[in-house]
């Protein structure tokens, strides 16, 4: 498929690989990173007892997560490149007292909750999901865009029709033309659930957590970067001295990536580079900045799953379309909710822990079943290795 | 007084529509059936016109399998729930290694449903089971109140026989063994999907839909030790795999660069975020043989219309932790699971 299959091409991707090995290790024999297709001895990556220093990546995304562990690159790298899953999907990092706050207006208002596909099944208070309680009768709809909740308000007059918006920097501007769109027509019974958050303020809340995860550099997210642009992430060079690579999606992005942060790390620079040309500027989308900066403003602070309060770190809707806030409009208070105790979803999405590392992975917690939501949507850390990457701890 | 002789309206297939009375045993059903589905079935066994259909003494040990079918749209590109009813459960007949003799069919129709319709529905019916040379030979007509069905559901069932020394089944995969697919994968679901979501692609989606009985004759006459044949429908690909490695105990490692998909296919899973893995086939099989044998089935395959892009795509692997593992064309590893819930677009 053309646009798609120059970035997953097998040989190009082993180059890279190649590549990368010799930056690691300039003076190493040439250990090959190329896998035993028969899944023989997979852990025996040797983790040299000479002293080899170590590169670890925080891949923000939880788009490269899936990437990294669907198209298995693991075994692509060699061992010294560690990979720490960051906080970047959208369902994972909204707390349990968020979705709680829908299922109230399903259960309690009555309203047509609209929402997108994994957040039906995250995990909320009194073992209930969105799902749950559209199985329980509340009408609550999955849909594909903002356009859909819009459709449904019109047709549906005489209910309240309310859109749980989530997501990061590229799901807000859709967002804003719906809210817009609403207010032009004169829609009333359309509002919005908004909990919509921004990358930079978690980047910074996961370099400044107390104990934090120690990280030599980002795997800056790709689509975020398309409509932000590159400059938001000049902070974590300038002050906080950690290389960002901006990365598509596709495996050899993330290649290309992880091989420009480790030219960085092993020259001792750090600056923002962009390897996904085809698609971020330094400026990013101007006009959906501009849509965004329109209808939404800054909340003083936001709860995220894992991270705790952020300052500054989502949106809500300005005064000016204050009547299509559902929090307003329905006086749903949002009330915190701690954590299942024995789910480290937390630690996980701060980088702390490994997916595996969690007592209740694999057990208790699978994607049938999910305690946290990290194992909910197919971008969370757990999920993705519940479902590509389980193997190798059985080696 | 002369006594009128019997006559009633025929049926108004053109305008008509289903009501309750179709389903209430009297005449306007006896009228329906006639009309409409013994008209397009028509064969010896359904003409007996009893509550069942007596049929000759089967040479063999018989396997029967049923399969319901509700799928929205009604019509698709390359069929339509009825042609997809017939194949659906002469394949699950095939995959035993039976040769499919009768079906059955039984409809619950929904109050309202255009006559026009269920005819157009009955005779690709019937057109599917004449190609196939398995005769629809007993039936049942239910409706259902406007509101509590979706048009039309019909569940099939089927009879068929075994020949001597076949044996297959999902717990007879061995380490070594080869994994055989008969072709690209996801056209069904994909044809279906991209028609509800009004996707459309220069060169349309068409759904594979196809009785694989003959290709499966073809595969026994072969001659290779067959171990599993199995039909890749609802859940993919991935799903039936997992399954047998279940079943049977194994692991396997597959090959992704040997998986053939569609060009459009493959475009409209990445347009969505699907997996063609997980999507479902309703005219492909997946077959586990021994692996001395693997090229040469190879060959039959590939020399039936139904099985010309067959492909050896993996082997079986002892592993007791039953992982279904693929090699990706980036030369990485990972697991293919079974599908968690729905198969759902992801959000950025």
């Amino acid at each position: 498929m053309k646009y798609v299959d120059e970035f997953r091409n097998g040989i190009l991707a082993k180059n890279i690989a190649a590549n990368i090995a010799r930056e690691v290790n300039p003076n190493g024999q040439s250990r090959s990173p190329h896998p035993n297709p028969k899944g023989e001895g997979t852990n025996e990556r040797s983790r040299e007892s000479q002293n080899i220093r170590t590169y670890r990546l925080m891949e923000f995304c939880g788009g490269h997560t899936h990437a990294i562990s669907r198209y298995g690159l693991i075994d692509l790298l060699p061992a010294s490149v560690r990979l720490i899953h960051g906080p970047g999907c959208p369902v994972c990092v909204l707390p349990i007292g968020r979705v709680d706050q829908a299922i109230r207006l399903a259960r309690e208002a009555g309203v047509i909750l609209c929402t997108y596909a994994d957040t039906l099944r995250v995990p909320a208070s009194d073992n209930l999901s969105l799902m749950r309680a559209r199985a329980q009768g509340s009408d609550v709809r999955m849909i594909y865009s903002t356009q859909d909740a819009l459709k449904i308000a019109r047709e549906n007059p005489l209910r309240e029709v309310v859109f749980l918006a989530i997501g990061f920097e590229t799901t807000t501007p859709p967002t804003a033309v719906a809210v817009r769109q609403a207010s032009v027509e004169g829609l009333k019974n359309f509002s919005i659930l908004c909990d919509h958050v921004l990358t930079p303020a978690a980047m910074h809340a996961i370099l400044k957590v107390a104990g934090g995860v120690a990280l030599d550099g980002f795997i800056g997210p790709a689509h975020v970067s398309t409509i932000i642009g590159s400059k938001p992430y000049e902070p974590f060079a300038d002050d906080y001295g950690k290389p960002v690579v901006i990365a598509g999606f596709e495996p050899l992005d993330v290649m290309q990536a992880i091989l420009m942060l480790v030219r960085q790390i092993n020259d001792g620079r750090a600056v923002v580079e962009n390897e996904f040309t085809r698609a971020v500027t330094r400026e990013g989308n101007l006009k959906a900045q501009q849509l965004v900066a329109e209808v939404f403003e800054l909340r003083d602070t936001f709860e995220w799953r894992g991270l705790g309060s952020v300052p500054d770190s989502a949106l809500k809707l300005r005064p000016a379309f204050a009547a299509f806030d559902a929090e307003l409009k329905f006086s749903v208070d949002y009330v915190a909710v701690p954590d299942n105790k024995a789910c480290e979803c937390a630690a996980i999405l701060r980088g702390q822990k490994r997916p595996q590392e969690c007592k209740i992975f694999g057990t208790v917690c699978t994607p049938e079943n999910p305690i946290g939501s990290c194992m909910v949507s197919s971008e969370g850390a757990c999920a993705a290795h519940y479902a590509f990457g389980r193997f190798r701890e059985t080696a | 007084m002369t006594v009128k002789p019997n006559y009633s309206r025929p049926l108004d297939i053109k305008h008509g529509r289903v009501d309750m009375s179709h389903g209430s045993g009297g005449r306007a059903m006896a009228q329906l059936i006639t009309e409409l589905f013994a008209a397009a079935f028509d064969n010896e066994y359904l003409s007996q016109g009893n509550d069942g259909a007596l049929l000759p003494q089967a040479a063999g040990r018989l396997v029967m399998a049923t399969d319901s079918h509700v799928v929205s749209p009604l019509f698709f590109a390359g069929g339509d729930i009825g042609s997809l009813s017939v194949h659906g459960t002469l394949n699950d007949v095939a995959m035993m290694g039976a040769q499919p003799l009768y079906l059955s069919a039984s409809f619950i129709l929904e109050e309202g449903f255009l006559l026009r319709d269920l005819e157009r529905i009955a005779l690709s019916m019937a057109r599917a089971s004449k190609e196939a040379g398995v005769p629809i030979v007993t039936g049942d007509t239910k409706v259902v109140e406007h509101g509590k069905g979706d048009g039309v559901f019909i569940t099939t069932t089927g009879v068929g026989v075994v020949r001597e020394g076949v044996v297959l089944s999902g717990d007879k995969a061995e380490p070594g063994d080869k994994i055989l697919l008969s072709g690209t994968i996801g056209d069904h679901g994909m044809a279906i999907l991209s028609q509800r979501e009004g996707l459309s692609f220069s060169a349309p989606i068409v759904s594979d839909s196809a009785a694989l009985h003959g290709l499966v004759a073809a595969m026994l006459d072969s001659g290779a030790q067959l171990r599993v044949l199995r039909d890749p429908t609802r859940g993919g690909l991935a799903t039936t795999l997992n399954e047998i490695a279940g079943q049977s105990g194994v692991g396997m490692m597959l090959y992704e660069s040997a998986i053939p998909v569609n060009l459009p296919v493959e475009a409209a899973c990445e347009f969505l975020g699907l997996d063609p893995l997980y999507v479902a086939n309703e005219g492909k099989l997946v077959a586990i043989c021994a692996p001395e044998d693997a090229q040469h089935l190879l060959a039959v395959m590939r020399a039936h219309p139904l099985a010309e892009n067959a492909s050896i795509i993996g082997e079986v692997l002892e592993d007791a932790h039953g992982f279904v593992q693929l090699t990706t064309r980036m030369g990485g590893r990972r697991v293919v699971d079974w599908l968690a819930g729905e198969q759902l677009p992801r959000i950025c």
